[in-house]
């Protein structure tokens, strides 16, 4: 019956992390709040998480429009419904792949080094001090990178969404001849603001929200030395890739599954 | 010296912990607790590895709260004041850790300029130059623009100390900062706690295990053991002490109170169990 009892343990255990990090979240939330008259925090967090995870979301966007413009004109060509290619592949990236592949790739390039310094910030006693200096780490640290997460990852998921769509262009215009008018046509006509681009803003926030309070509650739970610090990293990465993965059937369900 | 009650000691202390007790959910740390700081003064907290004696630093700022007992701070409770109450306390001590605590991603003047730029609203120019006094007394004002990570360990800890000083707490605690130093940072840390103790009429809590610089530079000195105070004197009583424990530990004596062997079972039936 051992069993029995590590499952109960597992389950405590669950429970109460997810208590703490509810009122992690609270702090947090507060401490978001307070930071906003010192926007200049703000925005260079904005810069370390935001601008610097530019790079690879454009990159990886341009290649996901191109796959889905390879794909999506392969099979469109059967039914002769490859004047729907653009119409296609925007919804693919607005709806979906946009705000999920923006937010995995937030995770794992700016979610784990969130959790690393914060984790390490707390190993090396730098939080502490600024406790003993009378400074609030929910204000001074925690604050400002949890608003910059929030702006970012919805425009990281844009830009993801834009680039991906001029990545479909290059392949169906340029690979197979798709006619522009009619690519940019079909999108106009079949994308809806609030249907299809606000639900995707909608998601992304959700996502940016999430990936955000993850990483940084790991790293501000993190045991502080290098072995707790690096599976506190491991455990931002899956636990909001889970959580946006799931999170994101959630949502769907909700927005275009009629449930 | 026979352990008396050490509150008749000193009138007017700046830091009073009185029958403190606190366990962690693993181990007790304190079981009766009492400990005077003198205002004006440098006194040490000696004690073996684990006892507890960083953790007092912590009671004493509040950032532990104690399961019985009373701490106060310049005739203020510490443990029944939180948010802004206790930052507003925290204003009047400074404090060194152990690693130093500089913010990696600062430079050494930001670093310094921290707690003034985030406590105050003083203008750029007022606050290079408070910068630059703290520095130059420390003796770093021409590392001012090197990153932490450039620093050697004790030039670390000074530029922590800068940081310390600069709002010009009255007191300031300084937890082991004689650890993992060379002779010369050691001998330079030392001789800023005392100057600064004296120059700035700062009263001084080091905590360390560091019998031979303990001795050097304290006005008191209270040794820990077992949650507990175990002794409490001036250096010299502390050295000619006749107590066992206060004599094992001075003297750095492999056994004594403290046991050289972590309890375990009789040696013969241990090694008689494995034929």
């Amino acid at each position: 019956m051992l069993w029995v009892r590590h499952l109960g343990q597992l389950g405590l255990r669950f429970v109460s992390r997810l208590g703490m990090s509810l009122v992690f979240l609270i702090h947090a939330l507060y401490g978001a709040v307070r930071c906003l008259p010192r926007f200049s925090l703000v925005v260079q967090q904005l810069f370390s998480i935001g601008v610097l995870t530019m790079l690879i979301i454009l990159v990886s966007g341009l290649f996901v429009g191109m796959v889905l413009g390879l794909q999506g004109y392969n099979q469109l060509v059967n039914f002769s419904a490859e004047s729907s290619l653009g119409l296609v592949v925007a919804l693919f990236l607005v709806r979906e792949l946009g705000p999920v592949l923006s937010a995995l790739l937030f995770a794992g390039r700016a979610g784990s080094a969130l959790t690393a310094e914060i984790g390490l910030m707390k190993a090396t006693e730098q939080l502490s001090a600024m406790e003993m200096m009378a400074v609030d780490p929910m204000k001074r640290v925690i604050g400002p990178r949890f608003v910059a997460g929030l702006i970012a990852v919805p425009l990281l998921a844009a830009m993801m969404s834009a680039v991906g769509v001029l990545g479909g262009y290059i392949i169906g215009h340029g690979q197979f001849g798709v006619d522009p008018g009619v690519y940019w046509t079909s999108m106009q006509n079949g994308v809806d603001f609030v249907d299809d681009i606000l639900n995707g803003v909608i998601k992304s926030v959700v996502f940016g929200f999430v990936v955000t309070w993850v990483a940084l509650f790991e790293g501000y739970d993190a045991i502080p030395t290098s072995e707790g610090v690096s599976r506190a990293t491991t455990r931002t990465v899956v636990t909001s890739s889970l959580a946006v993965l799931g999170g994101d059937f959630i949502l769907t369900a909700l927005m275009f599954g009629g449930l | 010296m026979a352990v008396q009650d050490p509150t008749r000691q000193f009138t007017n202390p700046m830091v009073e912990v009185s029958d403190l007790h606190f366990a962690f959910p693993q181990r007790s740390i304190y079981q009766g607790l009492n400990v005077l700081i003198p205002r004006g003064k440098i006194t040490v907290i000696l004690g073996p590895s684990g006892c507890g004696k960083s953790t007092l630093l912590s009671f004493v700022g509040g950032r532990l709260r104690p399961q019985k007992g009373r701490v106060v701070f310049d005739g203020d409770e510490v443990p029944t004041r939180r948010g802004d109450a206790l930052f507003t306390m925290r204003r009047k001590m400074g404090m060194l850790f152990q690693s130093s605590a500089l913010l990696t991603d600062l430079s050494v003047f930001e670093n310094v300029a921290f707690p003034l730029r985030e406590q105050t609203d003083l203008p750029e120019e007022l606050i290079r130059i408070l910068v630059l006094m703290k520095l130059e007394l420390v003796g770093l004002r021409g590392a001012r623009d090197l990153m932490p990570a450039e620093l050697s360990g004790g030039m670390g800890r000074r530029v922590a100390l800068a940081r310390a000083i600069v709002l010009d707490p009255e007191m300031i605690m300084y937890d082991e900062p004689f650890v993992g130093l060379d002779p010369i940072s050691m001998g330079v840390i030392v001789k800023l706690i005392r100057e600064l103790n004296d120059a700035l009429g700062l009263t001084s809590i080091v905590v360390t295990h560091d019998v031979h610089e303990a001795c050097g530079i304290a006005d008191y000195i209270y040794l820990l053991g077992d949650g507990v105070v175990s002794g409490h004197g001036t250096t010299e009583q502390m050295l000619n002490s006749e107590q066992p424990g206060v004599r094992q530990f001075m003297q750095g004596l492999p056994d004594g109170p403290v046991r050289y062997h972590y309890p375990a079972d009789d040696y013969l039936e241990d090694l008689g169990r494995a034929i």
